[in-house]
C-alpha cells in the first residue's frame, strides 16, 4: 500500500508540469477531479514529497460520510440518509453528496450561524439584533450570493437593524465611544485577515504594519454613527429600547470638531500626527464638503481590488484561509485571521492559486466548498501511521494535509447532532425562528464575555470538565436517552428486528458506523449484567455511552 | 516550613484595623471557635488567588497616583497601613489592611491590545503563532496537582473566566470555570448519580476502540476530562462551591449573611468568598474575574461610584479574612489586568489602553509586603529605575509557592520552555 502511494506521488510530481493531463486521470477516489481540484491535489502532494511524508489511507465512506455532514451542514448525518449512502454502489456517489448538500437547507442554516456569531458573536449584546443578523446571512448563503458584495454590504451598511440586517456588524463594533477603533481592527481581522489592533498605538512588533495605517485605515470609518431608538411601553409606563440605526453622519461624530477627512493620533512619543484616508497605497480624494462623499462606500470598493500588483484581494484571500482551516481544522496560516509577510503561509502557491481561482469564479462560497471538499486531502481518513505521524499541527508543525486532523465539534454542530441523533427534528414542529432561539438559549451557558471594548467573549464549550458534565448530565442527553413518545430509542427498541440489529442502528445513529464484531461482544456481555426486566436500561446505558463517547464528540 | 495559628498578636491588630474601618461595614469577625481550629486542618498548602481585572484598570487612579500632574484626574491619595505607601482615596478599607499586601508601580508590558495583554500577563509569553503557552494557573495545576491526591476537584478554578489556556499542558489542567453563584451547571440529578456507575462500565467498554486508532491526542484528553468531572461528580468537596454549604471536615461553614456582605454582595466579592473556600478545601490555584475597567469614557464617575466600591470592599475582606484564619501567609494574592490605562485623559474623560508604566499588586504569600517597589515619573508616562514584566510577578509566585524557578515545560514541538518565561522573582519582596 505505501509503496503504492509513493508511485502515486512520483507520478504526480510529474505532473504538476503537464495540469491538462492531471484533469483526465481518474484519483485515487476512483473519479475524475473538477480541473481546479485537480491542480489543488498536485500542490498538496508536491507538499508530501517534499517533507517526505506518505498520505494515509482514503477515508471509509462511514468517516467521509459523518464528517462532511458536520462541516456542511453542521450535523451529523440521519441514521436512513446514511444507510443509503452506505447501500448505495454509484462511484460518484461522494461528489454527488457533496453538490447536494450544498443545497440543504440545513447548509444556509449551518453558515448563517457561523457568520452571525462571527460578526456580532455568541452572546446577546443589548442593543443588536441577533435576528436581524441571521436573516441577512441566511438570504446570503441561501442565495449563494458574491463573497465580495456580501462583505461590502456589511462595511458600508446603513439603516434599521431588522431591515437591514447587515447594520448588526456595524452596531456589534460600535458599543463603545471609541472613534471606530473597533470597527477597524475587527474589519480588518475578519474580512481582510490580517491583524492591526495593536498598531493604534505603535507600529506593530513584528509585521509591516505602521500606526499610520491604522488610522488611515480608521478614517474610512469616521463618518459613522448609530442611533439608539426608544419608545413608551404602555404596560410598564416607561420608556425602553425600541430599534437602533446606523446612520451616515457626514461630519463625523465629533462633538466640537468636525470631521475633515482627517484623523489625529498620538505617537508613542506623544506627538500629534494626523492621517488621511488610504486604503494601502490607494487614497482617496477628500472634497470641499464632507457630504460630497461617503467615505465607507469609498473603502467599500477598495475591497474588492487587491492590494498588491496581481495577487488577489485580502478579501478573497481571508475567505479562502477561512474556510480551508474549517475544513481541515488548519489554514494556511496560524491564526487564519492573521496573514502577513511575518507569517507565512504553509502552502504559499495552493493559497495564491486557490484565491485567483475564488475569484475568478466570481467569489463563489458554494463552489470554494465544494472544492476543498473534494479534493484528495480531504478524503483521507483521520488516522495517521508511521509515515506520516510527523504531519501534525497540534504539536506546532506546519500542516500537510497528509491525513484529516481530528477536530472538536463546535457547541451548534454538537446541539443540531444530539437533535438529529435523537429523532427531535422529527416529534414537534418548531419553527425556524423558534428553533434558533432555544439552541440560542442553551448556548449561553456556555459564553463568556470579556468584557471589554472589543466586545470579546470566550467559550466554556472548550472540551473541559463544564461541557463533560452538560454531556453527562444536561438536559439534551437525558431526553436523547429517556424513552419518551416518539424518541429514536423507543423507536427502536418498539420496532422489529433482533438485539444485534439494533445494536448496528444505535451505532449508526450515533456514530455513523455499525459496530465491530469485537464492540458487539463486549457490548452484550454488559448487558447480561443488567436485572432480568431492565433490558431498556441497558439500551439507555448503551446510548448514553455512545453519545459521552470521544468518538462521538470529534469531528474527524 | 512553619505551621502558623493565629496569634493573639495578628488577631489584635486585625481588629484594630477593623475598628477604624469605616462606619458603615459589619465588623469583620470571621471566625468561630470552632473554625478557627479547623483552619489548621489544611496543612501549610500554598495557594494563590488571582484578581482578574478585565479590560486593564487605570492603576494611575487606584495605586499609583500623579496629584498635581496635567495627569492626575480627580481623585487624590491617602495614607494606609504601609508606612509611606499611599493609595486613591476610593480605596479606604484596602489602606487598612495595606501592609499585608505590596504595588509593583514598575510594570512595563508592552502588549496594549486586549487579548495579547491577556495572554502576555496570563502567561508571562507574548503570543506566539506556533504554541499556546499554559496561564499561570495551568502551571500552578500541572505542579501541585499530582502532589495534592486529597484533591477531587479540579486544581484551577476560575471564577467567571475570561483567562487564558492550558495551552500545551493540555485540558487536564484548563480552568474550571463556574459562576460566581457556585452553582456547577449540569450537576448530576440523584437518579443521574444512581446510573452512574453502570453508563461509565459502559462507555469504557466502547471508547477504547477510537482512542487507540492514531487519532492524535484529542481522544485521550477527552477520557481524562471525563475523569476529573466524575470525580468533581462525586466529589464531597463540592460543597466548596457553595457558600451556603457546611462541611465540618473540610473546616467549612455555611457562610452567615454578615460574611457575603462584608465581601460584597457582587460577583466580585462572592467569588472572593468562593475562593477563599477553595482554597481551605485544598485547590491551589483560583482566579477571580472582575470586569468593566474598559474605562474609554467617563472613567472617574464610574470608579467612584461602581467599580473601585466593590474592588476596595473585595480586597480588604479577603486580606483580612485569609489573616484571620491563618491563612495568609500560605496564600498568594495577585491583582492584575491585562494593562493600565493612558495617563493622559481622552476627551470623553476616559483613559485608553496603556501598557509603559502601570502597577499590579501583590500579598501574602509569606511576602515581604506593605511596600511600593518601582516608581513612574511624576506624570505617570515612564518608569523611574527597574521595570518589571508579568514573568517576574509570576516568577515570585512561584517562589512563595514552593514550585521550583528550575522547573522547565516541553512545548508539544519539543521546545523547553522556563517557567514564568524565566522571570527572576522580586528582591525586595523575597528577601
Amino acid at each position: 500500500m505505501s509503496r503504492l502511494v509513493a508511485l502515486s506521488t512520483f507520478v504526480f510530481t510529474c505532473w504538476v508540469t503537464s495540469p491538462t493531463l492531471a484533469q483526465d486521470r481518474v484519483d485515487r477516489m476512483g473519479t475524475r477531479p473538477d480541473p481546479v481540484v485537480a491542480k489543488i491535489n498536485q500542490f498538496i502532494q508536491q507538499g508530501w514529497t517534499d517533507n517526505e511524508v506518505q498520505a494515509s489511507a482514503v477515508a471509509a465512506d462511514e468517516e467521509w460520510l459523518r464528517r462532511v455532514y458536520l462541516d456542511i451542514v453542521g450535523e451529523i448525518p440521519p441514521l436512513e440518509a446514511a444507510e443509503s449512502f452506505l447501500e448505495s454502489e454509484d462511484e460518484t456517489k461522494r461528489q454527488k453528496l457533496v453538490a447536494s448538500l450544498l443545497n440543504d437547507p440545513a447548509y444556509v442554516r449551518h453558515f448563517s450561524t457561523i457568520w452571525t456569531n462571527n460578526c456580532i458573536g455568541r452572546g446577546e449584546p443589548r442593543r443588536i439584533s441577533r435576528g436581524g443578523m441571521s436573516k441577512f446571512f441566511r438570504e446570503v448563503f441561501a442565495r449563494n450570493r458574491p463573497w465580495n458584495e456580501v462583505v461590502v454590504d456589511l462595511v458600508t451598511a446603513e439603516g434599521h437593524f431588522e431591515k437591514n440586517g447587515a447594520a448588526n456588524y456595524i452596531l456589534a463594533q460600535m458599543q463603545n465611544r471609541d472613534e471606530g477603533v473597533q470597527l477597524t481592527a475587527k474589519t480588518a481581522r475578519l474580512f481582510m485577515g490580517i491583524q492591526v489592533q495593536c498598531t493604534q498605538c505603535h507600529n506593530h512588533p513584528f509585521n509591516d504594519w505602521k500606526q499610520d495605517q491604522f488610522w488611515q485605515l480608521n478614517a474610512f470609518f469616521r463618518q459613522t454613527g448609530k442611533r439608539d431608538h426608544r419608545k413608551f411601553d404602555p404596560n410598564t409606563g416607561r420608556q425602553v429600547d425600541d430599534y437602533s440605526e446606523v446612520t451616515y453622519l457626514p461630519d463625523g461624530r465629533g462633538r466640537e470638531d468636525k470631521f475633515e477627512g482627517k484623523v489625529f493620533f498620538e505617537k508613542r512619543s506623544g506627538l500629534m500626527v494626523t492621517a488621511y484616508p488610504k486604503y494601502f497605497d490607494k487614497e482617496v480624494e477628500i472634497p470641499k464638503f464632507m457630504d460630497e462623499i461617503n467615505l465607507r462606500t469609498e473603502f467599500g470598493k477598495f475591497l474588492s481590488e487587491p492590494e498588491i500588483e496581481g495577487g488577489s484581494p485580502l478579501i478573497a484571500k481571508a475567505m479562502v484561509n477561512r474556510m480551508w482551516g474549517r475544513m481541515f481544522g488548519y489554514g494556511f496560516t496560524r491564526p487564519i485571521d492573521d496573514m502577513g509577510p511575518h507569517n507565512p503561509a504553509s502552502h504559499p502557491e495552493l493559497f495564491d492559486y486557490l484565491s485567483a481561482e475564488f475569484v475568478k469564479a466570481n467569489y463563489d462560497v458554494k463552489k470554494l466548498i465544494g472544492w476543498i471538499a473534494n479534493t484528495e486531502a480531504y478524503s483521507l481518513t483521520s488516522k495517521f501511521s508511521e509515515t506520516n505521524k510527523i504531519d501534525d499541527p497540534a504539536a506546532g508543525e506546519t500542516p500537510l494535509f497528509s491525513h484529516m486532523y481530528v477536530k472538536s465539534m463546535e457547541a451548534e454542530q454538537l446541539y443540531n447532532s444530539l437533535i438529529v441523533a435523537t429523532n427531535a427534528h422529527k416529534s414537534g414542529k418548531m419553527n425556524y425562528e423558534e428553533a434558533e432561539r432555544r439552541r440560542n438559549r442553551w448556548m449561553q451557558q456556555f459564553v463568556t464575555a470579556f468584557g471589554t471594548d472589543e466586545n470579546d467573549e470566550s467559550t466554556t464549550f472548550n472540551g473541559t470538565i463544564p461541557q463533560a458534565l452538560m454531556m453527562m448530565n444536561g438536559e439534551l442527553v437525558e431526553d436523547a436517552v429517556n424513552l419518551k413518545e416518539g424518541s429514536f430509542l423507543r423507536g427502536l427498541l418498539a420496532g422489529r428486528g433482533r438485539p444485534a440489529e439494533k445494536v448496528n442502528k444505535l451505532y449508526l445513529a450515533a456514530l455513523t458506523r455499525k459496530p465491530t464484531r469485537m464492540e458487539v461482544n463486549r457490548v452484550s456481555k454488559l448487558v447480561k449484567n443488567y436485572p432480568r426486566g431492565a433490558e431498556a436500561a441497558a439500551w439507555q446505558d448503551l446510548f448514553w455511552a455512545l453519545l459521552n463517547s470521544n468518538e462521538f464528540i470529534f469531528v474527524h | 516550613m512553619r505551621l502558623r495559628t493565629p496569634s493573639d498578636m495578628s488577631r489584635r491588630h486585625f481588629m484594630q484595623h477593623m475598628a477604624t474601618a469605616a462606619a458603615t461595614i459589619p465588623a469583620m469577625n470571621f471566625l468561630s471557635h470552632v473554625q478557627a481550629n479547623a483552619a489548621q486542618v489544611r496543612k501549610n498548602q500554598k495557594s494563590c488567588i488571582l484578581m482578574w481585572m478585565g479590560g486593564g484598570p487605570p492603576t494611575i487612579d487606584i495605586w499609583d497616583l500623579k496629584p498635581g500632574s496635567k495627569n492626575g484626574g480627580e481623585f487624590q491619595p491617602i495614607d494606609t497601613a504601609a508606612k509611606g505607601v499611599q493609595i486613591s482615596e476610593h480605596m479606604p478599607m484596602t489602606a487598612k489592611v495595606m501592609d499585608d499586601l505590596s504595588i509593583i508601580r514598575s510594570m512595563s508590558t508592552r502588549e496594549a491590545d486586549h487579548g495579547r495583554g491577556r495572554y502576555y500577563m496570563h502567561t508571562g509569553y507574548v503570543p506566539n503563532p506556533t504554541v499556546v503557552h499554559p496561564t499561570f494557573g495551568s502551571v500552578v495545576s500541572h505542579e501541585l496537582a499530582p502532589k495534592r491526591r486529597a484533591l477531587e476537584i479540579p486544581a484551577f478554578v476560575s471564577v467567571g473566566g475570561g483567562g487564558a489556556d492550558a495551552g500545551f499542558l493540555g485540558m487536564t489542567h484548563a480552568p474550571f470555570v463556574v459562576d460566581s453563584n457556585g452553582q456547577i451547571r449540569n450537576a448530576p440529578s440523584a437518579d443521574a448519580k444512581k446510573r452512574l456507575p453502570s453508563r461509565l462500565a459502559m462507555l469504557e467498554a466502547i471508547e477504547n476502540g477510537f482512542m487507540n486508532s492514531n487519532r492524535g491526542e484529542l481522544p485521550e484528553a477527552h477520557k481524562d476530562v471525563y475523569k476529573s468531572a466524575v470525580n468533581l461528580m462525586t466529589s464531597r468537596q463540592m460543597s466548596a462551591f457553595d457558600v451556603d454549604k457546611a462541611a465540618p471536615d473540610l473546616g467549612l461553614e455555611a457562610e452567615s449573611e454578615k460574611t457575603k456582605e462584608i465581601y460584597g454582595t457582587n460577583g466580585f466579592g462572592q467569588g472572593l468568598l468562593m475562593a477563599r473556600r477553595l482554597v481551605q478545601a485544598g485547590v491551589p490555584f483560583i482566579e477571580v474575574n472582575m470586569g468593566g475597567w474598559d474605562l474609554h469614557n467617563d472613567v472617574f464617575t464610574t470608579l467612584k461610584d461602581q467599580r473601585l466600591p466593590q474592588l476596595d470592599r473585595g480586597i480588604a475582606a479577603l486580606t483580612s479574612d485569609l489573616k484571620q484564619r491563618g491563612m495568609l501567609d500560605d496564600t498568594v494574592i495577585v491583582w492584575m489586568g491585562e494593562f493600565g490605562r493612558t495617563p493622559r485623559i481622552n476627551q470623553n474623560t476616559g483613559r485608553d489602553h496603556w501598557a509603559a508604566s502601570w502597577s499590579t499588586v501583590v500579598g501574602g504569600g509569606g511576602l515581604n509586603n506593605g511596600q511600593a517597589i518601582g516608581a513612574t515619573d511624576k506624570d505617570g508616562v515612564g518608569i523611574v529605575g527597574k521595570s518589571y514584566l508579568p514573568g517576574d510577578v509570576w516568577a515570585t509566585v512561584a517562589h512563595a509557592m514552593g514550585i521550583p524557578l528550575s522547573t522547565v515545560h516541553t512545548s508539544k514541538r519539543g521546545r523547553p520552555m522556563k517557567i514564568a518565561n524565566g522571570g527572576t522573582p522580586i528582591a525586595d519582596l523575597i528577601g
